[in-house]
């Protein structure tokens, strides 16, 4: 037994410790020791996640570099972690992009930009103050450390824990820390937004959690009272593990209430624009690109496999939902005034897009929504990290504000571009391949849903080129006249994300090749084979290859 | 010797790379790395094709895979490549007549400070539009198709500090967009019913589709080809992207990038032979959109604009030949390669005429231009008369080939589309005489600038006349040189198929009345813009010259029809999320709120008041458990 | 003599001892009235340890008496400390604890 997934979820848990019990204080060097412990644990995590992608065999088992340890014997709980082809791509994704954030972020946690709460900034010297950014890249690196563990994770209570508990130090990355630009009206929002995003995935957690007990009351009754993943859903293949169909059908609703929360699915959505919004564009991108990952990726794993008749019974209604979502957001992104609510609106639009591509129920649609999870990760923090600096040059998050910077920033509004004709899901860049997938997944099942989510493309590059038309072009606006352009550490941030959007557009086979077997198991585990086509064509040179 | 095909691609994005990314280094020499790149790629095209005329007619195709590009299950997309004599045309035409744009923007872009991105965002379409041509399969033509919508936003908007510029590019990249649905949705389809949207299976598994499958591919497709070809209903863009730099018109809004609409359906004639109601809905597209391109055409003052207008006419015959099916696909493309060099040639003629005359594009400010500017005004003049159809000029050989055609198709239908196609000959004598009336004979009626100074029109430097007079040469040659021996006939047939159709004319007939047509044209722009004096301010005009000057209320239509309705829609529906949904989840929580204050009552503060709901409590479960015990 | 006399005993000390607590208003009062209830239960424990013939309600005596002696001193450190603030020993003048 290997303890590298163990150690992968502690190197970021044992680096919040040590980076939150740094010597406080507030000056550069402290603050600069601190930033740099939290990057260096981040970049350990990330080459312990390289090697569990090169150690990970596509061809082996679903579940690889298992380990268990007993925990809570009597219940049939255990520390269990296994890494399957799903799980490894979103564990890269997450400790790609954790390092970068803190890169992005690295002077949004400075004691002046303390606004707390209550709208008063914290005095000098005040505990508060002293502690914000060890305190800030401590929770970015808690996060990333229980994201980790909801990845690896093979024990279903275990994953309902951590699930649980990273809402606590997005909490706080939330309501403590946003724009420069403060003010006791702006506070009071980040307060509500913070608020209303713990509430909100706490209320999804309860109902989850109440479906858990219900699920191993019911497992235990049939002498299966087990938290294990795999002896579950082995037990349910087996027709060990009967569960009716009323009852089923409960317990799928209770998990994807929360998962649709945290995906979030229309119209569970209203708490994703508040949060992004007030928060600072590195948690937003950690929201977004991380964290929300967690439920569509739960959606997958434990809906799909646990219930797999619920699933298809609810299926269609899902995928309507998904359709009204994408459209939806799209349409919203179009009338938002304000640069991260418009980026939120079209993050809601893409989640439709992966979760319409997980209830399709193909292999195109949940290998799609599989990639399109970590090119939609990719491409956000992308945009998000490029709209927070151009943000923080100008103090203002109104698109109204901005105008002509790419004629003072012309690299700014260069690399802002790709990330919007990523998010636009431009052909030859990596979100095409996944939005292209799920399009093509649902239509082979569900023409008519796959024609109007196909409309969702046009609206894509409506908000995304009205965003860039206003922000960047046209004459330049006096308040943007001095602006300067991408310093060398904020280039660092953009170009391994430009990097990955290409390389993955043009060759994303590396990634196809982890999750394809992860969800050919899943589609075996719902009993769905793909739809043959109607006149299939012999296979001839040039064609069909494995 | 296959390697040299993605060697064609891998040329111009090189060159693009280098030069996007390169920084200011190479502000100084980076337009000939720009120019540099295109012309190997056009190297490169001439070995392949000297290589492919040296096969025999059976091996002419090549195929190179490259590597598997997306496999999820039975989804197989690979980058292949496939050159077969089609594409080989394309090729020369966007390697050739891009290169010879290249060397004219040298001059052209000389003094604006941007030009090193101005040859990166060049060689990118180049690349773009090699990709979309050289495709195996439907997904990497769609890779390439929406590159050179991405190139095209980026050189309409290249001047990006003009709110009309920026606005152009948006529009310009969203109509297409809207077209890209259509192609994305014809690939699904293609995929749902054979498993593979790769050209050579699709066309081997086509005959088996039903006809209902196979209309509904082809009008998909046909809605794609709208979008890029600028064709009726998705026309509005081509006459705002006028707003780039005179040289992207040439090459992309009028040689190369707006005709991949007609590659595409000629490519995928083994869908269109098998769906007439498809290819119904194309010829009727063309032939509305050749009237509508020629009345805009007439109406438009901007020179560029009248020429865009031009060009939406003329693919609008290439589109209509295509619908012809096989007695018109190889006309189409015929037709094609003119226009491309004779509308290219016209194109850079007009950026000439602005180089020289400030900037201005408003023909009613020019006049008596042909001493000045003699080069221009004779390579202009050739393309003037190429277009038109003058006898023995390359537009007289594809254009009456097509208008044969079209009463080939036999018919009502036929007699339809051939005096359709023939009105359009008329017309377009017509506008293009205007255009050349106006511009090069008559008064002078030169504007002062903004600095109160007349233009000193002047000839362009070499490095811009030259690209012009070769491009003059084959406005003349072309097609003459196509149609010895039917050449060009015979090269296409085993790619697209040919058959002559039975034409209830004879060719020498259709001919003749061709020429009568454009004669009249000439006579009547003559007597309008020739023997008197052009007004500098435009009259008023009948309803349907107003019409025409605002291209035919393309715009206030879809104002009307799409962005209001759309723009009060979006309205309403961020006000139904912060009001309605939010409103739910407020209101549910200051439900709970407001009960909690109401419940909060209860707790006063007063110790004696806990203390007697506590003895309370406990005497009520006393109470409980005896009574329970009693039971 | 009956030992169920002294439950009655200590019912009767009980009753007075709630009674105290939720009519007076004396904080030191109060108190007193609280230790009444505890040792009413102490007697009541200690009978029943008598009763049954086992130990074990003598030894909840013994911890009830030490919980009672540790919150005597807290609850009188408590009660000085809110006379020293606000000069009364009324529990209703200490209505603070509440939203």
């Amino acid at each position: 037994m290997s303890f590298l997934l163990t150690a992968t979820c502690a190197v970021p848990a044992v680096g919040a410790v040590v980076t939150a019990a740094l010597p406080a204080g507030t000056t550069e060097a402290r603050r600069r020791t601190s930033r740099a412990t939290a990057l260096g644990f981040s970049v350990a995590a990330l080459v312990l996640a390289a090697v569990i992608a090169a150690r990970f065999s596509p061809d082996g088992p679903r579940y690889q570099l298992t380990e268990s340890y007993s925990w809570i014997r009597a219940f049939g709980i255990s520390f269990s972690f296994g890494v399957d082809g799903i799980g490894a791509v979103l564990v890269l994704l997450t400790a790609v992009l954790v390092p970068l954030v803190m890169l992005a972020s690295w002077h949004d946690a400075a004691p002046d930009s303390g606004d707390s709460v209550a709208g008063t900034p914290a005095p000098d010297g005040s505990f508060e103050n002293n502690r914000r950014t060890q305190g800030f890249f401590a929770l970015i690196l808690a996060v990333e450390a229980m994201v980790l563990v909801s990845f690896l994770a093979t024990d279903l209570f275990l994953f309902y824990v951590f699930f649980e508990a990273m809402l606590i130090p997005l909490y706080f990355l939330i309501g403590g820390f946003g724009d420069r630009a403060g003010g006791p009206e702006q506070a009071r929002q980040r307060s509500y937004a913070a608020v209303k995003f713990l509430l909100y995935n706490l209320l999804g957690g309860l109902v989850m959690l109440a479906a858990v007990i219900g699920f191993y009351v019911i497992a235990r009754d049939q002498n299966q009272g087990t938290f294990d993943l795999q002896a579950l859903t082995r037990a349910i293949a087996d027709g060990k593990l009967v569960i009716d169909s009323s009852a089923e059908k409960a317990l799928f609703l209770g998990f994807f209430f929360a998962f649709a929360v945290k995906a979030p699915l229309w119209p569970l959505h209203t708490w994703l624009p508040n949060a992004m919004g007030e928060s600072t564009a590195g948690t937003a991108v950690l929201i977004t690109a991380v964290v929300d990952k967690v439920g569509t990726f739960a959606m997958l794993r434990y809906c799909l496999g646990l219930f797999p008749n619920a699933s298809k019974f609810f299926a269609p209604g899902i995928l309507v939902l998904a359709v009204i979502g994408i459209l939806y957001g799209a349409l919203l992104a179009v009338g938002q005034k304000d640069i991260k609510r418009l980026i939120a609106y079209a993050s809601i639009s893409h989640f439709g897009f992966i979760i319409m591509g997980i209830f399709a129920m193909t292999s195109q649609g949940q290998s799609g929504a599989t990639l399109y999870m970590v090119n939609h990760g990719i491409s956000t923090a992308l945009l998000m990290l490029l709209a927070g600096f151009l943000i923080s040059r100008r103090g203002s998050r109104l698109i109204a504000d901005f105008g002509g910077v790419q004629k003072v920033a012309p690299v700014l509004a260069g690399t802002f571009l790709i990330g919007g004709l990523a998010t636009l899901s431009l052909p030859g860049l990596a979100p095409f391949v996944s939005e292209f997938l799920v399009l093509v997944g649902t239509f082979t099942r569900y023409p008519a849903l796959g024609i109007i989510a196909t409309l969702g493309i046009v609206l894509a590059a409506l908000y995304v080129l009205v965003l860039y038309q206003r922000t960047m072009t046209g004459p330049v606006k006096a308040s943007v006249s001095g602006m300067p352009d991408l310093k060398a550490r904020e280039l660092l941030v953009a170009a391994p994300l430009i990097a990955l959007t290409i390389a993955l557009g043009v060759y994303p086979k590396p990634l196809t090749d982890l999750v394809n077997p992860a969800v050919a198991d899943t589609l075996v585990q719902v009993h769905r084979t793909d739809p043959a086509p109607v006149h299939p064509v012999a296979a001839t040179p040039g064609g069909v290859t494995k | 010797m296959n390697s040299l095909i993605p060697l064609l691609i891998a040329a111009p994005l090189a060159g693009a790379a280098l030069l996007l990314l390169g920084g200011r280094r190479l502000d100084r020499s980076g337009h000939w790395i720009g120019v540099l790149a295109a012309a190997v790629s056009f190297a490169f095209g001439l070995v392949l094709f000297f290589q492919m005329l040296g096969r025999p007619v059976s091996q002419r195709a090549v195929d190179v895979k490259l590597f598997s590009w997306i496999s999820v299950g039975g989804f197989q997309a690979n980058a292949a490549f496939q050159l077969d004599q089609l594409s080989i045309v394309f090729v020369l035409l966007i390697t050739g007549v891009g290169s010879l744009i290249h060397v004219y923007s040298v001059g052209y872009m000389a003094h604006d400070e941007r030009r090193r991105r101005f040859f990166g965002y060049l060689n990118l379409f180049l690349a773009a539009m090699l990709l979309l041509v050289l495709a195996d399969n439907y997904l990497l033509l769609y890779v390439g198709w929406e590159g050179v919508g991405l190139a095209s936003y980026l050189l309409i908007g290249f001047w990006q500090h003009k709110v009309s510029a920026a606005t152009a590019a948006k529009k310009a990249f969203i109509v297409n967009r809207v077209g890209d649905v259509g192609l994305s949705i014809a690939i699904m389809l293609m995929f749902t019913q054979f498993g593979s949207f790769t050209f050579s299976q699709v066309f081997a598994a086509a005959p088996q589709e039903s006809r209902g499958g196979l209309t509904a591919i082809g009008l998909l497709l046909l809605l794609a080809a709208c979008g890029k070809s600028a064709q009726v209903p998705l026309q509005s863009w081509l006459g705002d992207a006028m707003e780039g730099p005179t040289p992207v018109s040439a090459l992309i809004h009028a040689a190369t990038m707006v005709t991949a609409g007609v590659y595409l359906i000629t490519r995928s004639n083994a869908i269109f032979d098998l769906a007439p109601d498809a290819r119904l809905a194309v010829v009727c597209v063309g032939a509305v959109t050749l009237l509508y391109g020629a009345i805009v055409g007439c109406a438009k003052d901007d020179i560029k604009k009248a020429l865009a207008g031009s060009t939406m006419s003329q693919i609008g015959y290439m589109v209509l030949a295509a619908g012809l099916g096989p007695i018109g696909y190889v006309f189409a493309i015929m037709h094609l390669v003119t226009h491309g060099f004779f509308k290219a040639g016209l194109f850079l003629g007009a950026g000439s005429v602005m180089h020289g005359m400030n900037d201005e594009v408003n023909m009613r400010y020019y006049g008596g231009l042909r001493k000045h500017l003699p080069i221009t005004f004779a390579t202009f003049g050739l393309g003037y008369l190429a277009i038109i159809g003058f006898p023995g000029l390359s537009g007289y050989f594809s254009k009456d080939r097509i208008i044969e055609a079209a009463f080939a198709e036999g018919g009502t239908e036929g007699w339809i589309l051939g005096l359709t196609a023939l009105v359009g000959a008329a017309v377009t004598a017509f506008y293009m005489t205007r255009i050349m009336l106006m511009t090069f004979f008559g008064e002078r009626r030169w504007q002062p600038d903004g600095k109160g100074e007349l233009p000193h029109p002047h000839e362009a430097p070499r490095v811009m006349t030259l690209p012009m007079i070769v491009l003059a040469v084959g406005s003349v040659l072309a097609g003459g040189l196509f149609t010895i021996n039917d050449a060009f006939v015979n090269w296409l047939t085993p790619v697209t198929g040919h058959s002559e159709g039975n034409s209830p004319l004879s060719s020498g007939t259709v001919t003749l009345i061709t020429i009568v047509c454009m004669v009249a044209g000439i006579g009547v722009s003559y007597l309008v813009y020739g023997r008197s004096a052009v007004p500098v301010n435009p009259p008023v005009g009948s309803a349907l010259t107003r019409a025409a000057r605002r291209d035919l209320l393309q715009d206030d239509i879809n104002h009307a029809l799409l962005v209001r309705p759309g723009s009060a829609l979006t309205a309403a529906l961020v006000y139904f999320d912060v009001k309605g949904l939010d409103g739910v989840v407020n209101g549910v929580s200051a439900t709970i709120g407001g009960l909690s204050s109401r419940v909060r009552r209860v707790q006063n503060g007063y110790v004696r008041s806990y203390a007697l709901s506590m003895f309370g409590g406990t005497l009520v479960l006393v109470a409980t458990t005896l009574l329970m015990r009693s039971v | 003599m009956n030992p169920v006399n002294y439950l009655y005993l200590a019912a009767l000390l009980f009753t007075i001892g709630a009674a105290g607590v939720l009519i007076r208003r004396n904080a030191i009062v109060l108190f007193m009235c609280v230790e009444l209830m505890l040792n009413a239960s102490n007697l009541a424990l200690v009978t029943f340890s008598r009763l049954h013939g086992n130990l074990d309600g003598q030894i909840m005596a013994f911890f009830t008496m030490v919980v009672a002696a540790a919150e005597v001193v807290v609850g009188l450190a408590i009660i000085v400390s809110i006379f020293r603030t606000r000069h009364s020993a009324s529990v209703d003048d200490s209505n603070l604890m509440k939203l």
